[in-house]
């Protein structure tokens, strides 16, 4: 699971009002490299959360991106290139994403989050 | 990425080995499965550089369809780990990098707006009932582009007054009608194939939010 993934998903827990963002665990990050789109990056840099994007590439070890952005920084080839490897690069392959407000945790393991929910969560 | 390239790509995939009936496990063939894509990306534009989403992807054909005309995101569920496991084999046998998420489709937490397009090969509800329709209701309300979908070509009337009158889509159109060889996977089929009629759908999300998130 890569961080532009992460940006998507809330826990969805029965009673919980705000389970965005998930914190992450990182007990396993993986590298793999990906060819970069500009226009994507620009298009995803309006729409993600970014305090939950940096806060996700923090805990996945990744800390060389800035708390506070506005759109100037797109127009540095360097900014683009840190954000493209921490949106797209980087994959948690194992650890957890845990709810903000319950603490529950759903595990990670070979890259795919187990996002099932029990009966009484439903 | 030429049709016949890609059908022949998706042919190479690995398939449900064992099926589970209660979760209407059929793959969508690779003919079926590179025109809805092709489709989707050359006539539409809703492929490539865009952030797909593949509901109920069983072993993974749909987002690997995708994956292979440029879409540059995508993420693939399922409720099912051993349809998960196999799907993320076959992506990295093609070098292609998908995410996955192990949910029910349903029950999953979204946030913002980032999905462009979602397509699916929901389960036909033979088993569940409804399940097709409430499938659509969440794709709708994900997608901020567009949903590909395959639905029985028996059940067109209801589809189309539930897509655009409870689930708000700004239109919902028929792209074409095609047979689908569903193999002899379950023990109650008595024909060694049951050929059905299918639609594929695409279906143009309403701008108005519908989530409250
Ligand atoms: C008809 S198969 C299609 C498989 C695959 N998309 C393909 O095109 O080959 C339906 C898939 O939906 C999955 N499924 C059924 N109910 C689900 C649910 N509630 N949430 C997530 N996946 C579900 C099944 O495990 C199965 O893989």
């Amino acid at each position: 699971m890569r961080l532009l993934t992460h940006n998507m998903l809330s826990s969805n827990i029965k009673g919980v009002t705000n389970g965005f963002p998930l914190r992450i665990e990182a007990e396993k990050v993986v590298e793999k490299t990906v060819e970069m789109n500009p226009d994507f990056l620009k298009k995803m840099f309006d729409k993600i959360q970014w305090k939950a994007f940096v806060d996700g590439s923090r805990a996945m070890g990744f800390t060389e991106l800035p708390e506070e952005v506005d759109s100037s920084v797109l127009e540095s080839d360097e900014f683009l290139s840190r954000f493209h490897h921490a949106l797209l690069e980087l994959h948690l392959e194992e650890g957890a994403l845990v709810c903000p407000e319950t603490g529950r945790r759903f595990p990670v393991n070979k890259g795919i989050p187990n996002m099932l929910l029990h009966e009484d969560e439903v | 990425m030429k049709l016949k390239q890609l059908e022949s790509l998706l042919g190479g995939l690995q398939q449900f080995p064992q099926p589970k009936i209660e979760l209407e496990q059929y793959p969508t063939g690779p003919h079926i499965a590179s025109r809805m894509l092709y489709t989707a990306e050359n006539s539409f534009g809703d492929v490539s550089n865009k952030v797909v989403a593949d509901f109920g992807c069983g072993c993974g054909t749909l987002g690997v369809a995708a994956a292979l005309l440029s879409a540059e995101h995508v993420l693939s569920i399922d409720i099912d780990p051993e349809s998960l496991e196999i799907a993320s084999l076959n992506a990295e046998e093609l070098e292609l990098y998908l995410d996955f998420i192990h949910s029910n489709v349903l029950d999953l937490g979204w946030k913002g707006q980032i999905v462009d397009t979602v397509v699916m090969n929901p389960p036909f509800g033979t088993r569940k009932k409804g399940v097709d329709m409430d499938f659509l209701d969440v794709a709708l309300t994900v997608a901020s582009q567009a949903v590909y979908s395959l639905h029985k070509t028996s059940t067109r009337d209801h589809v189309k007054r539930a897509a655009l009158r409870d689930f708000n889509a700004s239109s919902a159109e028929v792209l074409c009608e095609l047979r689908y060889d569903v193999p002899k996977l379950y023990k109650f089929h008595k024909k060694k194939e049951v050929d059905i009629a299918v639609d594929l759908w695409r279906f143009v999300p309403s701008k108005n939010e519908r989530r409250g998130i």
